[in-house]
């Protein structure tokens, strides 16, 4: 077994992974390190790659480009093994070799195989990275703050399960392109100058700011746009988990509002005249 | 009145409308010093506990209203609150609320005022000063006013990406007794004619003529029918449904069960409409725009509604046995459409997949198929169902009523579906 050292991300894994692959190091003989924790520690080192690790006879061809002479992986790939390398859990530096190595030994259409255990497992890390950057699309909450300068500064806190906070950029640069925004989470913070994105470390909750003057109007909206008449929390929580709960300002008066929901219920039904079995009961679902 | 409280008067004047989608938007980007962005699909920011989305700030510009529909809390005869926001309010609450990044959009209706035009000319008015006075990118969804003049509702398409129109009820005998100032044909007839805009707005985007994309409400229509609210079966509801699908060309049909609403008239039913009568619904919806099922299909003339208990798909093949098993391996993409418990994500998978591969039922457990319900239908590399003729098959192949709660969990999650 050899120990791969490597620069946590899409590229650093790649970089490490073509001289191995080329070397004709198999998946088994080797063993991907996670060090996600300590990025900054690992960035500019350069790899080792342990010689031991690559046998030189005997081999099958590698599929090539015949142009470029460049080892032939299908695009999408790519574009799945990218996502994959933003999941939080350590095993996917091994399982993208894998991937790697079957599609360059006799399985060109494997990624065709959504039923295969190896597939199976990028397409749900691929899919939990998907679906953490678009939920951080839509929970982050921008507080205005007054710059030094007399401009409004718009800077937002966020704790991702993934570290996606680079993956979900461009969409904030696009949306908010002619604000001057920021997001700060707990590893990684980026900031839009209404130019470019710039990235930098991580930073504390206590940086972020804890307010903004239009909140009070945000939560009288979602108060008055929920209908007590049809109270399906589970509903709720399948696509809002608890999780994010603490970093929305709406959120605060759910409890409220689920346990007023009966009695306003009560209320409108009286007032309509209906013989109250007859009305529906709000579910509990708690 | 202070803002705050016309918002609360007016967000939930306008939440009895349950359409919330913000997709259906092609991809568009402020211009220098505008602000806003729509992608294909679209964002829900929120999650209430009745368990709907929200992606769009939703409110009427007022609840004043000259018309009077029985089930609607805003008709002329309800003793409700009344507000009305100007049209500047409007724009800055929803620039104010999008900066923040709370919502992606504005859904705008309103009662009638005065007359329709007046009402279309309002709203018209709200999204042209966000388009061109602010360069607004983001999403705008639009209540098309039915009587309103040809040339008003032109000019909501040109600034909206959705227009909708709410039949909501099914037939004219229906309207008749709970909303005589509307008609079905009026109503069907303005959507026809936005359709006609929406086509030549795209014909002309597609011969290079104009802007690259359709300047007439890019995300097209919708609309909305009340469930339970009068005695129309379900084939009814489907029927209409799937008349303004092939007709007008609607995106969406939303249902929205009947449920109380305060100072409520007396036309209206005792009983409210269960929610899972409006998840069937939904569920068989999406039967006839995804699946291949003809409205006709879904219910019988001897049980005109749909079952409550079980999805209308297990309830179609449990009716249909002679048209199973189907061999996952071999049938067509239509055949693996209609089993119960295959969705479209997955038939896409297994077509792809049985290219290298013979499709064995673990495979299905991995795809997460409900193998209780689809197993009795479908042969697999290692199963050949037996159970076909079973005078229980419906009690063997239903889901648990554990099983039941999930799945109307996920369903009701989605808004958007």
């Amino acid at each position: 077994m050899h120990r791969i050292v490597f620069d946590p991300t899409f590229e650093g894994w790649r970089n490490a992974a073509r001289p191995l692959l080329e070397g004709g190091a198999s998946p088994d003989s080797l063993l991907w390190e996670s060090v996600d924790d300590d990025q900054a520690a690992f960035d500019g080192l350069l790899l080792s790659l342990p010689s031991a690790a690559l046998r030189e006879t005997g081999r099958e061809p590698l599929p090539r480009d015949a142009a470029s002479g460049r080892v032939r992986v299908p695009r999408r790939f790519f574009e799945l093994a990218e996502a994959a390398a933003c999941h939080a859990g350590g095993e996917r530096w091994a399982l993208l070799y894998r991937l790697l190595w079957r599609l360059t030994h006799g399985e060109p259409h494997l990624l065709e195989v959504a039923v295969d255990p190896d597939v199976h497992r990028l397409l749900r890390m691929e899919k939990a990275v998907r679906r953490e950057i678009h939920k951080m699309h839509a929970f982050v909450r921008f507080r205005a703050v007054a710059a030094d300068d007399g401009e409004t500064h718009y800077v937002a806190w966020f704790e991702p399960e993934h570290p996606v906070v680079e993956r979900a950029s461009t969409f904030f640069a696009e949306r908010f392109a002619s604000m001057r925004w920021s997001i700060l989470t707990p590893r990684r913070c980026v900031h839009w100058d209404g130019e470019s994105l710039a990235f930098t470390p991580g930073l504390p909750r206590s940086a972020a700011p804890d307010g903004d003057v239009l909140e009070a109007l945000w939560r009288t909206y979602y108060a008055s746009t929920f209908n007590p008449a049809r109270v399906r929390t589970n509903a709720m929580r399948a696509e809002m988990p608890v999780r994010y709960w603490r970093n929305l300002p709406e959120a605060a008066q759910i409890g409220e509002l689920v346990r007023d929901a009966p009695t306003r219920v009560k209320r409108m039904v009286e007032k309509q005249g209906l013989p109250p079995e007859l009305a529906r009961p709000p579910r509990r679902s708690e | 009145m202070e803002i705050a409280a016309k918002l609360a008067i007016l967000a939930d004047a306008a939440k009895y409308d349950a359409s919330c989608a913000s997709s259906g938007a092609k991809g568009r980007r402020a211009g220098p010093g505008g602000i806003g962005s729509t992608e294909g699909t679209g964002i829900c920011h929120s999650y209430t506990p009745d368990g709907r989305c929200v992606s769009l700030l939703k409110i009427l510009l007022t609840n004043v209203c000259v018309y009077d529909c029985a089930y609607c809390i805003n008709r002329r005869s309800s003793d409700v609150r009344r507000a009305r926001f100007s049209v500047d309010e409007v724009v800055s609450l929803t620039l104010d609320f999008y900066r923040r990044n709370y919502i992606e959009g504005l859904f705008l209706s309103s009662g009638i005022i005065r007359d329709p035009d007046y009402t279309m000319e309002q709203l018209a008015a709200v999204a042209r000063t966000l388009r061109r006075d602010h360069g607004f990118a983001g999403y705008i969804h639009l209540k098309a006013i039915p009587d309103a003049s040809p040339e008003l509702l032109d000019e909501a398409g040109r600034w909206a990406d959705r227009l909708s129109l709410n039949v909501e009820l099914p037939t004219q005998e229906n309207l008749d007794r709970l909303a005589p100032e509307k008609t079905l044909v009026q109503i069907t007839g303005a959507m026809g004619r936005m359709r006609d805009r929406i086509d030549e707005a795209k014909e002309d985007a597609a011969a290079g003529r104009g802007r690259a994309l359709p300047v007439f409400a890019p995300a097209g229509q919708s609309t909305q029918m009340i469930v339970g609210a009068t005695d129309a079966p379900d084939a009814t509801l489907l029927s209409t449904a799937s008349e303004l699908y092939a007709g007008p060309e609607l995106r969406r049909v939303y249902y929205s069960a009947f449920s109380p609403i305060p100072h409520s008239a007396d036309a209206l039913p005792a009983r409210p409409a269960p929610l899972v009568r409006e998840h069937r619904l939904y569920q068989a919806d999406w039967l006839m725009r995804f699946y291949g099922f003809a409205a006709g299909e879904l219910t019988t003339p001897e049980r005109p509604n749909l079952d409550l208990s079980l999805d209308p798909k297990l309830s179609w093949a449990l009716r249909n046995r002679d048209r199973f098993p189907v061999d996952v391996n071999r049938a067509s993409k239509e055949e693996l459409l209609r089993v119960p418990g295959l969705g479209t994500r997955n038939v896409k998978r297994i077509l792809a997949a049985r290219r290298w591969h013979r499709i064995r039922s673990d495979d299905l457990a991995r795809l997460k198929v409900p193998l209780r319900r689809a197993l009795p239908f479908l042969v697999t590399a290692d199963h050949t169902p037996t159970l076909l003729d079973a005078a229980n098959l419906r009690e063997r192949a239903a889901p648990s009523r554990a099983q039941t709660d999930l799945f109307d969990l996920t369903a009701a999650a989605h808004g958007e579906f």
